[in-house]
C-alpha cells in the first residue's frame, strides 16, 4: 500500500493556498466600473508592450469619442478586464479535469482491448480518474454561476445578446441555459458513474477466485467508450466551442480530444515514474515508460495534425466567419498560439524521436513538463481570445488559477492512490504485464 | 584456409533465444543465425551492433524535406505563379499552409523508399542474387545456427543439444 508522503501533501497543500491567494488578488483587482477598467488599461497600456495596442485604441476611442459607440467600447473592455479572473480560473479547473477525463478514456481502452501490457499502470490510472469527481463538480458549480450571469464566459447566456443577434437566436433551441446544465449533468453523471463502476470492479478483481469481474468491465468500458466518443464531441462545443458563439469548426471535438490524451498520457508516465522512484510499482518497468513515451510522441503529433488541418482548412476557404477565429489568435495571441506549437510538436518530436530517449526517465519527465505546458496554453488559446481578448496577459489570475488547481489535483490523485495496492494480483494479464519487455 | 563450422537446427524461436543466450554465455562466437521470421531482441541477445538505418531515416526524412520545399518554390513560385481560391503564389512564405501537406508526404517518401534502398545495399540483396541461407528449411520453419569449430567439437555438439537443437551439421569449407 502506498502511503501520502507528508512532503507531497504539504506541497499539495501549499499549491493550493498560493493558488487561492493568486485568484483572490485577480477577483479583487478586476474592475467595476467602466471607468475604473478604462484607467486601469491605460495605467497599463504601456507594460505591456505589443499586447496592448488594441486596448490603447479602445481607450483613446471611449476618451475622445463621447458617443453611444464609445460608450459600447467601454462596456466591452470592462467585461473583458472582469472575465480575466474567471477565464484564468475556467481554464485550469477545465486543463486538469481534461487530464483525468483523458486518462479515463485511455483506461477505458486499455480495459475494452483487454490490452496485456497496461495492468501494471491501472492503479496509477485510477487514480488519477478520482479527480474527475471533485473538478466535474468545481466545473459544473462554475457553469451554473455562469448561467447566474457571475461573469460574461458564455455570451449566448446574456438575454440581451441573444435579442440582437440572429445567429444566436437561430441556435437557441440547441444553446439555451437549462439544456446546457442538462447536457452538462448527463456527461458529468456518466463519466463519474463509469469511473466509480470501473474502479470498483477492478479491485473487486483481486479478490475474486473467477474473471468475472474482469469481463464485466471490459462490458462497461466498451459502452463507456461510445457514451464518451459522442458526449466528449458534445461536451467540446458546449463548454468550450460555445464561448466563439458564431464560429464552429467540425474537427473541434477531435482535437480537444487529443489535447486530452495526450495530456492524460503525459501524467500516467509522470506518476508512474515517481512512484517508481520511490519503491512503489518494482515491477513497471522501462519498457512500460518507454510504451507511454511512444504514445505521448504519436499522440503530440496527432495533436499537431488536427491543429494544423482546422487553421488550414478555414485559412484556404476563407469564409469570413470561419477565419476570425484565428485572426484574433494570430493578431493578438502570436506568442502563445505559436509559441504551444514550439512546446507540443517540436520539442517532444526532436527530444521523443530517439527509441533510447524514451527509456531514460528523466527524459521522460522533462518532456512531460513541456508537453504539459503546452497544453495549457491550448487550452488558453481556446477559451481566452473569446472572453478576454486583447486584454490577455498571464499573470496573478493565471499562475494562482493553475496552482490551485495543479494543488488540488495532486492531492486528490494521491490521496485516491493511497486507498488501494498499487500493483493489480488478480488481473487475467497481470503476468504478461509483469513480464512485458521490448 | 579451411574453417569447419556447425550449423545447429532450432525449430521454436523461444527455444533459440535461450539457446542464443547460453551459447554467449559459454563464450562461443555466434556466426549467424538464419531465421524464418524476425525474432525479436536476437540482434540484442547475439551482442550484435545497434542498428543505424534509423539516423539514415531521418537524414532521408531531412532531404525529402528539403526537396519538397526547392521543388514547389520553383514549380509554385518562381516558374509559373498560379492563383488558387484568390491566393496568388507570389510568395513561398505566405502560402506556405497549403505547401505543407506536400512537405510531410515528400519527407515520408523520401525516408520510407531511402530507408528500404539503403536496407538492400547494405544487406547486399538485388534481383536474380543466389540465395544465402544454408538450409531450403530456413524459410519455412526451422532456425539454423551457425557456429565456427575451433577444435572443440565434441564439447561444442554436447551443448548445443542441451540447448535444444533439433539437428546438428558439420560443414567443411575451403576458401
Amino acid at each position: 500500500m502506498y502511503t501520502f508522503s507528508n512532503r507531497l501533501k504539504i506541497g499539495s497543500i501549499i499549491l493550493m493556498a498560493l493558488g487561492l491567494l493568486g485568484m483572490g488578488v485577480g477577483f479583487i483587482s478586476a474592475p467595476s466600473t467602466v471607468e475604473e477598467a478604462q484607467t486601469m488599461v491605460a495605467a497599463h497600456g504601456d507594460d505591456h508592450g505589443g499586447d496592448s495596442h488594441g486596448a490603447v485604441a479602445a481607450h483613446s476611442d471611449t476618451a475622445h469619442v463621447a458617443d453611444d459607440h464609445g460608450a459600447d467600447h467601454g462596456e466591452h473592455l470592462l467585461h473583458q478586464l472582469q472575465n480575466r479572473p474567471w477565464s484564468a480560473f475556467y481554464v485550469a479547473a477545465f486543463f486538469f479535469f481534461m487530464i483525468a477525463l483523458g486518462v479515463l478514456a485511455f483506461y477505458a481502452i486499455q480495459r475494452a482491448a483487454q490490452a496485456g501490457w497496461s495492468p501494471m499502470l491501472f492503479r496509477v490510472m485510477e487514480g488519477i480518474t478520482a479527480y474527475i469527481v471533485p473538478g466535474g463538480i468545481i466545473l459544473f458549480v462554475f457553469f451554473v454561476l455562469s448561467v447566474m450571469h457571475f461573469n460574461h464566459i458564455f455570451p449566448w447566456m446574456d438575454a440581451d445578446v441573444v435579442a440582437h443577434d440572429k445567429l444566436l437566436q437561430g441556435k437557441a433551441g440547441y444553446l439555451n441555459v437549462s439544456f446546457f446544465l442538462i447536457r452538462a449533468a448527463i456527461f458529468l453523471g456518466g463519466w463519474i458513474l463509469y469511473r466509480e463502476v470501473s474502479r470498483r470492479l477492478s479491485i473487486a478483481q483481486d479478490n475474486a477466485d473467477d474473471n468475472s469481474n474482469f469481463k464485466k468491465n471490459f462490458k462497461w468500458s466498451a459502452g463507456f467508450l461510445v457514451f464518451y466518443l459522442i458526449t466528449e464531441s458534445i461536451m467540446s462545443w458546449d463548454w468550450i466551442m460555445s464561448v466563439d458563439p458564431h464560429w464552429f469548426s467540425t474537427l473541434f471535438g477531435w482535437y480537444v480530444f487529443a489535447s486530452m490524451v495526450v495530456s492524460g498520457i503525459t501524467v500516467i508516465s509522470m506518476i508512474a515514474i515517481y512512484l517508481k522512484s520511490k519503491g512503489y510499482l518494482p515491477d513497471v518497468n522501462d519498457s512500460h515508460i518507454h510504451d507511454l513515451a511512444k504514445y505521448m510522441f504519436g499522440f503530440s503529433i496527432f495533436w499537431t495534425y488536427l491543429w494544423f488541418g482546422q487553421f488550414m482548412l478555414i485559412w484556404y476557404a476563407n469564409i469570413p466567419e470561419e477565419v476570425t477565429y484565428f485572426v484574433t489568435r494570430i493578431e493578438d495571441f502570436r506568442l502563445p498560439f505559436f509559441g504551444m506549437v514550439a512546446l507540443n510538436f517540436i520539442f517532444p518530436v526532436l527530444v521523443l524521436m530517439n527509441s533510447d530517449y524514451k527509456r531514460v526517465n528523466w527524459f521522460v519527465i522533462m518532456t512531460g513538463m513541456v508537453i504539459l505546458a503546452g497544453h495549457y496554453l491550448d487550452v488558453y488559446n481556446m477559451i481566452t481570445p473569446a472572453t478576454v481578448g486583447d486584454q490577455w496577459y498571464i499573470g496573478l489570475p493565471e499562475i494562482g488559477a493553475f496552482l490551485f488547481f495543479a494543488g488540488l489535483f495532486i492531492f486528490w490523485v494521491f490521496r485516491a492512490l493511497t486507498k488501494a495496492p498499487l500493483q493489480p494480483t488478480r488481473n487475467p494479464f497481470v503476468e504478461e504485464s509483469r513480464q512485458f519487455h521490448y | 584456409m579451411a574453417a569447419t563450422v556447425i550449423h545447429a537446427y532450432y525449430n521454436d524461436d523461444d527455444v533459440l533465444m535461450h539457446a542464443v543466450k547460453r551459447i554467449k554465455e559459454a563464450k562461443h562466437h555466434i556466426e549467424e543465425v538464419y531465421c524464418p521470421f524476425p525474432v525479436h531482441g536476437l540482434d540484442k541477445a547475439m551482442g550484435l551492433a545497434p542498428t543505424r538505418i534509423a539516423i539514415t531515416s531521418f537524414m532521408y526524412g531531412v532531404l525529402g524535406l528539403a526537396v519538397s520545399i526547392v521543388m514547389m518554390n520553383y514549380i509554385m513560385i518562381t516558374d509559373w505563379p498560379m492563383d488558387i481560391g484568390g491566393k496568388p503564389s507570389f510568395s513561398y512564405i505566405e502560402n506556405m499552409p497549403a505547401f505543407v501537406p506536400i512537405m510531410f508526404e515528400m519527407t515520408v517518401f523520401f525516408a520510407a523508399h531511402l530507408m528500404v534502398i539503403t536496407f538492400y545495399l547494405r544487406s547486399k540483396l538485388w534481383p536474380f542474387k543466389e540465395a544465402e541461407n544454408p538450409d531450403i528449411r530456413t524459410t519455412d520453419d526451422h532456425f539454423v545456427m551457425e557456429i565456427e569449430v575451433h577444435d572443440n567439437e565434441s564439447e561444442l555438439k554436447e551443448l548445443l543439444l542441451d540447448t535444444g537443437a533439433v539437428e546438428l551439421n558439420i560443414i567443411k569449407t575451403s576458401h
